[in-house]
Order: structure tokens, then sequence, then C-alpha cells
């Protein structure tokens, strides 16, 4: 007996996919959960190998301004802003965030790829934002679908946002698309198995009309 | 809005599943991973794996363990029992478990905490507590040595000092209720979920679903941990969740939760 009894629908013939390997986080997770929907998947930072995949995946857990020195240290923020004109880059968790202009946390410049600002979770619930939390969005195959969410810094919503979730008194970005950049606020890799067909949407066209993914 | 949890937990031996475990259907009930495949298709929003190994060799087999489960199963997993030291943990956590719940170790060196969070995150140290009724002081202490051995530690002392040194969540089992399904230990549970910010695990004493409504009404924790009752089937975490739902508390609601078809 397969140990899996549960089928992800689209497992497709599987896309080139690079992780932009800078040194930080755990990105075993997110490899496996790529590897487990069909893909091929490469962790590395050299420029050939990124510019050669069909979809690059930006990780990360861990602080902002720590993440971005390693960015810079590696030579990846100029690539990353040529490569994201070719193809999809998708950030998740702290990867989402870096994909916006500044950030409170260490008080530092991202990538500037979405216009906005991180700031830090303000409730009366503890901080982080931890556990199951649904998602609110437009889009009918995302609304109500409970993801896995850890986070003390948040987007706010905006024109690119494509799913949001509640927490106390605050709403937070879940998605962010803009053209061919997605930004997951929290871990689909870990969200069980509406999370793995949330990421191979992801990586397989994103969350928006055809005309508006690619445009 | 934040879902609560219901959250299996498996006791592991030299790598495999141990104590009685009767699900229907399955030729090899041993396998952790078949049993946390059959979790998670239940529903199960998070899965405790607890390493009762008593030798370095029975602990390898745990990070196979996790290794294997972590290929087929996108959902958190903790793992606790036979973690002393920081590199114990970052063995765990590279072979694809999410977070570590520790207990004796920390209670023998409290500063393994902060050594943990610091390098791994506080998201990653679960604290683990076992705290049973001293009737003279009429408080809470905390046991080690899976309930054996007393300490003179004081449950709220303990939990409150584990949060400080960065604890990121605190499973908290009532050695009073483990094991006669009469229910969690509210009182307990009560005293600790105003002492700490920070998630709390109820563990201990769930008989029947029931017992999970009464749970998340009756205190503000995050979560419900049980092992018998769900290895046994005398409930599955689909017929609780579905009982929850009704009862109107927020829960993660999946495919193939409502109920189990085992």
């Amino acid at each position: 007996m397969n140990a899996r009894e549960t089928a992800i629908p689209g497992l497709t013939d599987g896309r080139r996919i690079a992780i932009v390997d800078y040194g930080l986080g755990n990105v075993a997770n997110v490899r496996r959960a790529l590897e487990f929907l069909g893909h091929r998947v490469e962790l590395t930072k050299d420029p050939d190998m990124l510019r050669r995949a069909d979809v690059l995946i930006l990780p990360g857990v861990g602080h902002f301004a720590d993440a971005m020195k390693r960015l810079e240290a590696n030579g990846l923020t100029p690539l990353l802003a040529e490569l994201k004109e070719e193809k999809p880059l998708v950030g998740i968790c702290l990867g989402m965030q870096l994909l916006f202009e500044r950030s409170e946390e260490g008080n530092a410049g991202g990538l500037g790829f979405i216009p906005g600002a991180i700031t830090r979770i303000e409730t009366r619930l503890p901080v982080p934002h931890l556990g199951w939390n649904g998602l609110i969005s437009g889009k009918p195959e995302l609304d109500g679908k409970d993801m896995y969410f850890i986070h003390s810094y948040k987007a706010s919503p905006g024109p690119d946002t494509v799913a949001t979730a509640e927490y106390g008194d605050e709403t937070v970005t879940a998605i962010v698309q803009r053209g061919q950049l997605i930004g997951i606020q929290f871990h689909p890799e870990k969200s069980g198995d509406a999370g793995l067909v949330l990421l191979q949407q992801a990586v397989t066209g994103g969350f928006r009309e055809k005309e508006e993914a690619f445009e | 809005m934040i879902k609560k949890r219901i959250i299996p937990c498996l006791d592991v031996k030299d790598g495999r599943v141990v104590k009685g475990i009767n699900f229907k259907g399955l030729r090899d009930i041993g396998d952790p991973v078949e049993l946390a495949a059959r979790y998670n298709a239940a529903g199960a929003d998070e899965l405790v794996f607890l390493d009762v190994s008593a030798t370095d060799e029975g602990h390898d087999l745990m990070l196979d363990v996790i290794k294997r489960t972590a290929e087929v199963l996108f959902i958190p997993l903790a793992i606790g029992g036979g973690i002393r030291t920081a590199d114990d943990i970052g063995r765990l956590l590279k072979a694809g478990a999410d977070k570590v719940s520790i207990n004796s170790a920390a209670l023998a060196r409290p500063e393994l905490i902060r050594e943990a969070a610091e390098r791994f995150g506080s998201q990653c140290v679960c604290l683990s507590v076992d705290a049973g009724w001293d009737e003279e002081a009429q408080d809470w202490f905390c046991f080690t040595h899976g309930g054996n051995k007393k300490t003179d530690i004081r449950v709220l002392d303990w939990i409150t000092e584990g949060e400080k040194l960065g604890a990121g969540e605190i499973l908290l089992t009532s050695m009073e209720a483990d094991g006669t399904k009469v229910g969690f230990d509210l009182p307990l549970l009560k005293a600790v979920e105003k002492a700490v910010t920070v998630p709390v695990i109820a563990s201990g004493g769930a008989g029947d679903a029931d017992d999970f409504v009464e749970l998340f009404r009756e205190t503000d924790v995050s979560a419900g941990l049980a092992a018998s009752i769900f290895h046994n089937e005398e409930t599955t975490v689909g017929e609780v969740k579905a009982l929850l739902s009704d009862a109107g508390i927020p829960i993660r609601l999946t495919a193939g939760g409502v109920p189990n078809e085992a």
C-alpha cells in the first residue's frame, strides 16, 4: 500500500524549479513538497542554473535584514531583478516579504519588486501569528482554505493582494501576485493537501487569469 | 480566525510504533509513516512522534522515520523524547521535523531552551511539562521520567520561566488525568493558559469526542492532544472535528476528515 491515499490533482510532467540558496532557513520541506508534486528541484545560487530554471522559489525563515544582506553578498539582488522579468518567481514566508520595498524588521530595504512595506503585526493576540487560518479571497478555489501560518511581520493588503487572513484586528496579506511575481506568506508545504494544491497552482501559472499572470 | 488543533501522538520505539493500535485494514500497524498518513487523511492538524527508544541506535532509527514521513506528509511534525542537546534538535529538524518538544533535559538544564530558540527559532521549541497535583502544597509540580519522578519545581513557575527563555509553545500533560479518560484537566489548563501568552497544547484525559468540545469551551488552549482514544478507534479525528464544528468551535475542515472512513 502506498503511504499516501490522498491523490493530489494537477500532477504535471514537472517543471525545472530552482530554490534560491542564500544560506537561510530550512528549505528541505519546500523541496520535498515540490518533488512530491512531480517537479525537478535544485537548491542553487549558481546564476546559470537560476537562468535555466522554469520557475524560481525564494524561500526564507529568519530575519529580514539578515536575509537581504545574504542575498546581496551572494550577488543575487541584481540577478533576481533581471530574472523576474523572464519567469515566475515565488517567494514563500520571509521570501514573500523580501519582494516588497522595505521592512520594519531591522529597518532594511527589500528587493522592491512589489510596492509597499512590511510592518510588525499589531494586535492584542499573541505574536507570532501561528497556526491554521482561513484564506479570504475573491477566488473561489482559495476562499476558506485553511493554511499554516507562522510570522510576526506582515504586508498590508494592496492592489496586488490575491488573498488575506484575519488575526485579531489585523488583516494580513496571505497571497500576493504582480505579473509573474508571486508571494505566499504562509507555509503551503506544511498546509496539508490543500497547501500542496495551492503550491502547485503557484508554480504552474499562479492565481490570476492567464492574460493577467503572464502580462 | 486561528483554528483549534487536534493532534494525535504516536509512541515510537526503535523506529516502530508501540502501544496498542487497532486501525482496521492496516496490514502493518507498526509503521509510523503509514499511521501518520492515516491520521493526515483523517484531518489531523499536526502530529507528534514521541521517541521512547532507550538506545542511541533507537534514536537514530527515529531520524529515518522522520525523513520518510516528511517525504509524504505535509503537515507540521513535532518530535519529543531522547533530546539532550541543541545538536540533537538540529539533527531532528534537518531530518524533516518542524519542532521538538523537550521535557526532562530542559528541567535539568533550562539554558537548553534558550540555546535552541536562538539557534532554530522559538517556533521550533515546544516545552513539554508533566504536571502533578500536590494536595499538601495545594499546587502543581513538574514530574520527570515519564511522570514517575516528582521534582520540587512548581509548574506555573517553570512555564513562565520557559516562555522567558524562548519556548514558543507549551505541551501540558496532566498526571492526574492521563490514562483516566474522564476528560482534560480543566483547572490545570486554565491556570497554565492564563500564566503564558504562547499557545498551550492540552494532553491527558481525553476519553471521547465530547471531551474536546468541553476543552475548547471551558479554556482558551490552542490544541488538544490524544493517543489511545485515536489509536483504539474509540473516536476518530474526523468525529472530533465534526462535533467541534457543530459546537461552533473553529477547526480546520479537510476533504477526507469528516468522518474517518476507517
